[in-house]
């Protein structure tokens, strides 16, 4: 076989797309498909562009109470009484709720698909027991006739706080001298398994150990080490998190809600409550962004609670405010990082210290971060240490690959900085040192077919690389980035409807158009149209488990489940046609063209036997249900062009392109969209993305108008290049596409501003200010 | 508690008389007593225009006018846009570019961009930048959604 | 939200009766798009709303050659879609097409900005800068302000309990003049002004020299900053980048901004300067009939 150095590519426009929509074609191989890789109209389309659609928040049920949460506006406090009394006694309040109206949880982890949460912890953050720990903990709460009574009579509750210093800065909670958070958190040291004794906010260290790192270094011609530091910013959903449960006389609570896992609300519901999973059904609504932010519960349980106290169904909606204040954000950070490269630019070490905010609870995504730090590269000898600190703001989560922005943000820059020394081409070092299969991660995962170096070949091909960019001070800076991608738990039943249309459900809830990239999977195996399938995502009483939308998995696992449900129909259309002909079912065989052949030149179309299921033993249903382990991770490389005002330190930016691995795009139109969402979201938390905390921990830009996500006017077109080097593990090859494209884009756009500037930034944001800063102290 | 009025309007070419108090945004009306889900709340003041509607021939965001304001006024909301037998242009052009991914944010974007095009038939694209500036999406990055407002543009002037 | 009561007045006096009849708990409501988020997030927790926008006297927008008279209530929109008075008054079109999106300009008025009296208010330094003056009606009847003194710190203005703002009046617009507003935000849009400046000039027929400045900076004080200094700077001065910097300086010096999540002083302070300087070069490049490619947010 060929090297893949040997190989022959070139990049054209993807069919259907715009001229910016371009993918990396090797020559002599085209995948080859009739369904997969074509632009169908998403299923739930029509629903969505004229207001029909129904999310979380517009579930109407008679009788239904609103809510509203109480919240602290303390970052640190005890709480020495709550009086609900007044509350309680206002005309039109159905109930008040506090923890004590909780059952009481136990120190146990609960995996959410996304991350490992404590249920001692959930229990406290969803109604904070005897301390708060951020402003906007949620304290308490009442159900009433409308949410403008609910919220005077929240409002008369009484609430005595032993105010107690915040800490907000991981390196001073990691400090001796820092108020601890939680005086139950003990070190949890691993992989080694080890625990401390004493309270500390440092709730992991996580330590991955590769190679001589030592001699590593020695070896290297060049080590470059340097300091990074990240601010708290937001997943930055539209939709404000919602929640509608009825607890009914009977035990069985319903909890209507948006989420990116309706099994995952469940357990926690469950879990929270004390009651078992079988008597909780969540019906998911649909959803308005998640981005890893809609996986663990807020509001659900405590409606359940309230329409338990009140007998009512009770709605809990936050406002915007309240999103940012109270849900999980993702980790600010500190960084230092250093690797050695040779005399011919080959790295011989690396060496990473990674300080994650916990938030108020343990369980940021450092893991994740330690893991992906030097993951773009053949790195042969690592040492990697990553931190959990817990800080008084609010329990962070998983955003669009959490923790991985992080570190490329540093393993970028430095490999930037290594190319301006060495005088070598970035294009060229990450050709040259990028990971393929075979090569062993620091933290001992070894690599199956993977397309790192086909993402730098795209970008050695495109038109936006080769294209010179002039003027003054303007710049163009490239980076890479990785997510591991996910499997796991998906189920799909398909239902073959006798007018030769197949229904197909799930349990997957459909943020950015998995419905459509599902069915077109099953519409490939049975040679239908997509248009042909018709997918709806239903509640956890009406499907098996299916974990998050999240992780890039459900396009690959609930595609997988659709292709193992198409693949079942196939075989039990095989019997009925063999029953119709009279012949063994093995004689019979699903070919091309949704028919079915038979012996002695036998056809009859998938249309046709769908028609003759009730004389052949009635309505066909294919089931499929995996757990998918063959997930393919993906890497991406992006081109920023930025023009850095000198005068201001405002940088706009003047052209994009996200280059990135799907291993096979099945609806190519929302793989360009997740690329280009994704780059949007990387570039706003590069440019402008913060969250401002007073020195008394309280959050000063709790809205859209100074948590600055971009608007369309900040943003240039986003070019894409599909790259798709197939994951082994998937029939078609794919590998998920949604986290990978926010991982590149603060270290492509530092890079920039350094090409344009002379100034390496190395703390996030790049907002005007700290620009400006740099510029003027380099001048001076 | 303030009394509540009665408010007389014309919402999507109807005539309708609804009961409000003071206090209540036209946002929250307009979802919660006339069942008109399709304008959605993002942020509650003015910076996500997920709850624009058309009052009176301009785009507003719901969230920031009090119901009781609607006295005599004219509404357009995103269940009044498609036409009895299909879709309108620009629903069609969202749909074809793939211009929405989880769609929170869709309905608000389609009362700007038909604000836009009856006021600007062919707008550049810096035009359409600018002026859905006051409509957040976090999903799409905004590509998308201006190449389908330039294709409505074209079905528009066409 | 908290409880209020609503009423619409038709006419100026029933407004001012309604104002003054209840001067602690009363809002005059304009476009609303300050005063309703204020009322949800109880900013302000008033007891009666008065919706001034049915009264004919607020909803004027009357261009002549004497001058401009704009009503208290005219939404932004109408102010620069009026192409006779975006070109005449450029900085104040300038002012109402970045207040908010587009939806807030439908709704948003310049006398609700003024009234609202927010430091980095993005119309009142065209207000000062094109020489306007606000017109007060109230119980004890009427009375006039230049707009740089109007606003008496951060929320805080000349209006005396039940008064409420009528109109603006603009003087003419000089042979020779051009006027730009201009401010500094980290997005392009949607965002509090970190720096502001307003500023109109009047050149000679030549249009080499300054006949006159007027210079004014948003969020740099506790109020919308009128800088004498720096217009002085220019008047009288041939047009020449000398001049232009003597005015940024004088900006600059006269900012007396804070620290906070939008600036920082040094930053504040510096863009003081550098805004200053662009700012002037628009408003001869209009005053000129100069095409410069200014896009908005750059």
């Amino acid at each position: 076989m060929a090297t893949v150095e040997d190989r022959q590519f070139r990049v054209e426009p993807f069919p259907g797309g715009t001229p910016g929509n371009q993918r990396l074609v090797e020559e002599g191989r085209l995948p080859d498909y009739d369904v997969v890789g074509t632009r169908p109209i998403r299923h739930d389309g029509t629903d969505k562009v004229t207001g029909r659609a129904r999310y979380g928040a517009d579930i109407k049920l008679s009788g239904l109470l609103q809510g509203y949460v109480l919240r602290s506006p303390h970052a640190h406090a005890r709480i020495v009484s709550i009086d609900t009394s007044k509350a309680a006694e206002v005309p039109g309040v159905h109930a008040v709720c506090t923890n004590a109206d909780m059952p009481s949880a136990d120190h146990r982890a609960g995996d959410l698909g996304e991350g490992i949460v404590d249920w001692y912890h959930l229990n406290q953050n969803v109604l904070a027991n005897d301390k708060v720990l951020y402003t906007g903990h949620a304290v308490a709460a009442v159900a009433a006739d409308s949410v403008h009574i609910a919220e005077e009579a929240a409002r008369l509750i009484e609430v005595e706080y032993e105010v107690l210093p915040p800490v907000l800065d991981v390196r001073e909670a990691r400090g001796a001298d820092a108020p601890v958070l939680n005086d139950d958190v003990r070190t949890d040291l691993q992989p080694a398994g080890e625990t401390g004794d004493t309270p500390t906010n440092v709730a992991k260290h996580f330590h991955y150990e590769k190679g001589d790192v030592d001699a590593g270094f020695a070896a290297a011609e060049l080590v470059i080490e340097r300091e990074f530091t990240t601010e708290t910013v937001h997943q930055g959903y539209i939709e404000p998190h919602t929640a509608t449960a009825f607890w009914s006389p009977d035990g069985k609570i319903t909890v209507w809600t948006s989420t990116q896992g309706s099994f995952m609300i469940r357990m926690q519901v469950a879990e929270l409550l004390d009651v078992p999973i079988s008597k909780v059904k969540v019906v998911p609504m649909e959803i308005g962004g998640g981005f890893g932010g809609k996986i663990a519960v807020y509001l659900q349980p405590v409606a359940a609670v309230l329409s338990k106290l009140s007998g009512r169904p009770v709605k809990l909606n936050m406002d915007r405010s309240n999103v940012f204040d109270a849900t999980g954000p993702t980790p600010g950070s500190y960084m230092k990082v250093k690797i050695g490269v040779d005399a011919e630019g080959k790295i011989t070490a690396g060496e990473a210290e990674l300080l994650f905010e916990a938030g108020a609870f343990p369980g940021s995504p450092i893991n994740p971060g330690c893991m992906c730090v030097f993951a773009c590269y053949d790195v042969p000898n690592g040492r990697i240490d990553g931190y959990d600190i817990c800080v008084n703001k609010p329990r962070t989560n998983a955003y669009r690959a959490p923790g991985s922005t992080h570190v490329a943000l540093a393993t970028e820059t430095i490999v930037d900085e290594i190319c301006e020394a060495q005088g070598i081409c970035p294009v060229e070092f990450r050709l040259k040192n990028a990971v393929k299969e075979g090569d062993e991660r620091v933290d001992g995962v070894t690599y199956p077919p993977v397309g790192m170096w086909e993402t730098i070949k795209a970008v050695e091909l495109s038109d936006h690389w080769q294209s010179p960019l002039e003027g003054p001070n303007r710049g163009r800076g490239i980076a890479s980035g990785f997510w591991f991608n996910f499997g796991g738990n998906s189920v799909v039943a398909a239902t073959v409807n006798e007018d030769g249309t197949v229904s197909l459900i799930e349990g997957s809830t459909d943020i950015g158009g998995s419905r459509a990239s599902v069915a077109m999977q099953l519409a490939e195996i049975l040679g239908i149209a997509a248009e042909d399938v018709t997918p709806t995502v239903v509640d956890t009483d009406s499907i098996g488990h299916t974990d998050v939308t999240g992780g890039s998995r459900t396009c690959h696992a609930t595609g997988l489940a659709a292709i193992k449900a198409a693949e079942d129909i196939q075989a039990q259309l095989c019997q009925r046609a063999a029953m119709l002909w009279d012949v063994e079912s093995e004689q019979v065989e699903y070919g091309d063209g949704a028919t079915l052949t038979g012996p002695e030149g036998k056809t009859i179309s998938f249309q046709e036997i769908a028609g003759k299921l009730t004389q052949t033993g009635g309505p066909v249903v294919g089931r499929g249900s995996v757990n998918a382990d063959k997930h393919g991770g993906a890497f991406g490389t992006h081109i920023a062009d930025v023009e850095v005002d000198p005068d201001t330190g405002k940088v706009q930016v003047l052209r994009y392109t996200v280059v990135q691995d799907v291993g096979t795009a099945i609806h190519p139109s929302y793989v360009e969209g997740q690329m280009q969402g994704g780059a949007a979201q990387g570039i706003g938390w590069a440019l402008n993305e913060e969250y401002h905390y007073g020195d008394d921990g309280r959050l000063h830009n709790a809205s859209f108008l100074d948590y600055r996500i971009p608007t369309c006017y900040d943003l240039p077109d986003i070019e894409t290049i599909i790259v798709e080097v197939p994951n082994p593990g998937h029939p078609f090859g794919v590998r998920g596409v949604g986290e990978v494209p926010i991982v590149p884009p603060p270290a492509a756009m530092a890079n920039a501003i350094f090409r344009a500037t002379g100034v390496r930034m190395r703390s996030l944001p790049m907002s005007p200010p700290k620009v400006l800063h740099e510029l003027l102290s380099s001048d001076g | 508690m303030a009394k509540q009025r009665i408010v007389s309007t014309s919402i999507n070419g109807n005539p309708v008389e609804f009961l409000a108090a003071p206090r209540q945004t036209l946002l929250e009306v307009l979802r919660d007593n006339l069942d008109l889900i399709g304008t959605k709340e993002g942020c509650s003041n003015g910076n996500c225009g997920a709850c624009t509607v058309i009052f009176n021939g301009r785009p507003v965001d719901s969230c920031l006018v009090l119901a009781v304001e609607a006295e005599g006024g004219e509404l357009e909301t995103i269940e009044g846009v498609a036409p009895t037998d299909g879709l309108h242009v620009i629903q069609d052009a969202f749909l074809g570019q793939a211009a929405l991914q989880c769609g929170i944010c869709t309905p608000g974007f389609i009362m700007s961009t038909k604000a836009l095009l009856e006021e600007n038939a062919s707008p550049s694209e810096d035009e359409i930048r600018f002026h859905l500036a006051g409509n957040l999406c976090r999903c799409t990055g905004y590509d998308k959604i201006v190449r389908a407002v330039q294709q409505a543009a074209e079905g528009v002037t066409n | 939200m908290r409880d209020f009561e609503y009423e619409a007045p038709m006419s100026l006096d029933d407004a001012v009766a309604l104002l003054s009849g209840n001067p602690a708990a009363a809002k005059p409501l304009a476009g609303g798009t300050d005063l309703i988020d204020h009322i949800r997030t109880r900013r302000l927790e008033p007891d009666l709303v008065v919706d001034v926008k049915k009264i004919p006297d607020l909803n004027v927008l009357e261009f002549g050659d004497d001058g401009l008279r704009l009503g208290a209530a005219v939404p932004c929109y109408r102010i620069y879609g009026d192409p006779q008075v975006a070109a005449a008054y450029s900085a104040l079109a300038d002012s109402c097409r970045i207040i908010g999106g587009t939806q807030i300009q439908s709704r948003a008025s310049v006398g609700g900005n003024l009234c609202n009296s927010g430091p980095a208010a993005d119309s009142t330094p065209s207000l000062i800068a094109l020489g306007a003056r606000v017109v007060i009606a109230g119980p004890g009847g009427r009375r006039e302000v230049a707009a740089e003194d109007f606003c008496t710190g951060p929320g805080q203005n000349v209006l005396e309990s039940g008064e409420l703002v009528v109109e603006i009046v603009f003087p003419a617009r000089p042979a020779v003049g051009g006027s730009h507003y201009r401010r500094f935000i980290p997005r392009n849009e949607m965002d509090i002004a970190v720096v502001g400046v307003g500023a109109a000039v009047e050149l000679d027929e030549s249009g080499q020299s300054f006949v006159s400045a007027r210079i004014a900076l948003a969020a740099v004080a506790p109020t919308p900053l009128y800088v004498e200094a720096a217009g002085a700077a220019l008047s009288g001065q041939p047009v020449s980048d000398e001049a232009i910097a003597a005015a940024a300086d004088a900006a600059r010096e006269a900012a007396t901004p804070i620290d906070d999540m939008r600036g920082t002083v040094e930053f504040r302070k510096h863009i003081s300067g550098v805004l200053t300087d662009r700012v002037i070069r628009e408003a001869v490049a209009r005053a000129r009939g100069e095409e410069t490619g200014y896009r908005i947010g750059q």
